[in-house]
């Protein structure tokens, strides 16, 4: 039918209009400052959970960087094993990508090693024979995020015929890594069940704001409002809270950082640790605003799709 | 412009509001409904809205057969309209300036057009000094012609008006119905349901009466097209 403004007007309209309604439901939240950020300071918490928890198994991961040396695989070769077979061992193990270093304690040596740290030095001379192996220290390449590889590694080395045991000697670590993939895996089970939260919180508020401004919906519709055109306002509004509860996040996370700092510092240099607590970085600081927004317009999308429906002028 | 052919309207419940309607209302006409409440008056002008949907029968606006717009479509039929209330519907968050430009923003004209169609609206009701008041602060018929300005800034093919003098003052009612009578006069078809029977015979424009859902004559003057 006739009456439409021309095509090339409504098109360079088109983005004004976006920018309108999005200031529009801007001023809306603006407007009442207290309500609008009690519901962000929600989503905000929700979200500063599981990062706050990200941030301390990230550092957590950096600590146990620096025992990649206190982490060793002895390798006791078999007693037959002579040392030149013991040496070209060494050799091809050196080339292997997961294993940094390779030290060889021969026989000699390592009665040495145990004269000095067991004590039974005069015992020993009674032996005619020196009943020690040979044994290879590796020394691998750790790394944080796969502890599986150091595992394997051990398995590997411990396959070889000229090895009779293949012992990783840090225990713990191996534990502490187990702990790390733990925690890691229920990051992100926590970070789903919070992410629900927000999108529920977005949801019931947006449902609120329409119940509110019903009138100014079902008037819209009887002047011919695309459903479109009503859902917009909601969807900006949803975006803001994210957007808002996002930056309260990131801000509640930079102020716990701050407040944990000073003696995280003072317990690392006790440990001679030049330590330091690393915060979010900006990349992740922009995944977590992404996701954050993302939130609220998906959040604010399930509660238009439902509620929109059922105002219809009468 | 609006042609009822054999139009039915049941509520669910069972209740016949509209039963087997024909009329023809053609371009740039002007007509009254009327009847008692509960008549069919409201559920009618609904029909063209398309707020309700026919139960049978085909209902054509401007050539176009409403049973064949999708729920998705009917915006674009309503934009087509200029609809009245009695309770004017005025949103009381935002000046009166506003309200009026809704239609246009929803059509999605640019600011420039709407501020001056806005106050072309505004100035044919006389009411452009109070383009800034909120609503809340005009009296009912200064919101009846808010209402009016916000039906017409769109320049519609069609108004439709329901009992928009319900609440007014004889005096202020008859100006309301004359500023009717002048976007008529300028090639607009209007369709004004009301029981204010006096005020009609003053007008002296066709009428249809419903009673019980059907036209009837009544002994009241009818002539629409010649046409029942």
């Amino acid at each position: 039918m006739r009456h439409s403004p021309k095509k090339s007007s409504r098109l360079s309209s088109y983005f004004g209009h976006h920018l309108r309604v999005a200031l529009g439901s801007l001023g809306r939240l603006y407007a009442q400052p207290i309500a609008t950020l009690m519901t962000a300071a929600v989503i905000a918490i929700a979200l500063a959970l599981p990062v706050g928890l990200y941030i301390a198994l990230a550092n957590i991961g950096q600590v146990s960087t620096g025992w990649d040396d206190s982490t060793q695989i002895s390798l006791f070769l078999h007693t037959n094993v002579k040392q030149l077979d013991a040496q070209k061992l060494m050799r091809r193990l050196e080339k292997h990508k997961d294993i940094k270093k390779v030290e060889l304690i021969d026989k000699e040596k390592g009665l040495e090693q145990f004269k000095e740290i067991s004590g039974f030095g005069d015992a020993l001379k009674y032996l005619d024979d020196n009943p020690l192996p040979i044994v290879l220290v590796v020394h691998p390449r750790v790394l944080v995020n796969q502890p599986d590889r150091t595992t394997r590694l051990v398995k590997e080395l411990g396959k070889n015929k000229l090895v009779e045991l293949a012992q990783l000697d840090v225990q713990w670590v191996k534990r502490l890594y187990t702990f790390i993939e733990i925690a890691n895996r229920s990051i992100w089970v926590i970070s789903s069940m919070l992410a629900i939260a927000v999108l529920l919180i977005v949801g019931n508020t947006i449902r609120l704001d329409i119940q509110n401004r019903r009138e100014e919906i079902e008037v819209s519709k009887l002047i011919g409002a695309s459903d479109a055109f009503i859902r917009r306002p909601f969807l900006y509004t949803g975006f803001w809270y994210g957007l808002i509860g996002g930056l309260l996040a990131w801000l509640i996370t930079l102020l716990s950082l701050m407040m944990m700092e000073a003696p995280i510092h003072k317990l690392a240099l006790l440990y001679h640790s030049d330590f330091r607590l690393s915060g979010l970085g900006a990349g992740n600081t922009l995944l977590l605003i992404l996701i954050s927004c993302t939130l609220g317009l998906i959040g604010s999308w399930i509660a238009v799709s439902r509620h929109l429906k059922d105002i219809e002028p009468s | 412009m609006i042609h009822f052919d054999n139009i039915s309207k049941r509520y669910p419940g069972g209740h016949d509001a509209l039963s087997q309607i024909n009329l023809r209302l053609s371009k740039g006409q002007m007509a009254f409904l009327t009847g008692h409440s509960g008549a069919g008056k409201s559920t009618l002008l609904k029909l063209i809205a398309m707020i309700e949907r026919p139960t049978r029968g085909q209902i054509f606006l401007d050539g176009v057969n409403l049973n064949n717009i999708s729920n998705r479509k009917i915006p674009y039929i309503r934009r087509n309209i200029g609809i009245i209330f009695q309770n004017h519907h005025l949103l009381y968050d935002r000046p009166v300036f506003d309200n009026v430009a809704m239609p246009l923003i929803i059509q999605g004209y640019r600011r420039q057009e709407i501020r001056k169609r806005v106050r072309a609206a505004l100035n044919q009701v006389g009411l452009l000094s109070k383009e800034k008041a909120d609503p809340i602060t005009l009296s009912g018929g200064e919101q009846q012609r808010v209402g009016i300005a916000r039906a017409i800034v769109h320049k519609p093919l069609l108004l439709l008006a329901d009992e928009p003098t319900g609440n007014l003052d004889p005096e202020v009612s008859r100006e309301i119905m004359e500023l009717f009578a002048r976007f008529n006069q300028v090639g607009t078809t209007v369709l004004i349901a009301s029981h204010d029977l006096d005020l009609i015979k003053q007008m002296g424009t066709p009428m249809i009466s419903l009673q019980d859902g059907r036209v009837t004559n009544n002994g009241l003057p009818f002539t629409l097209d010649g046409k029942l």
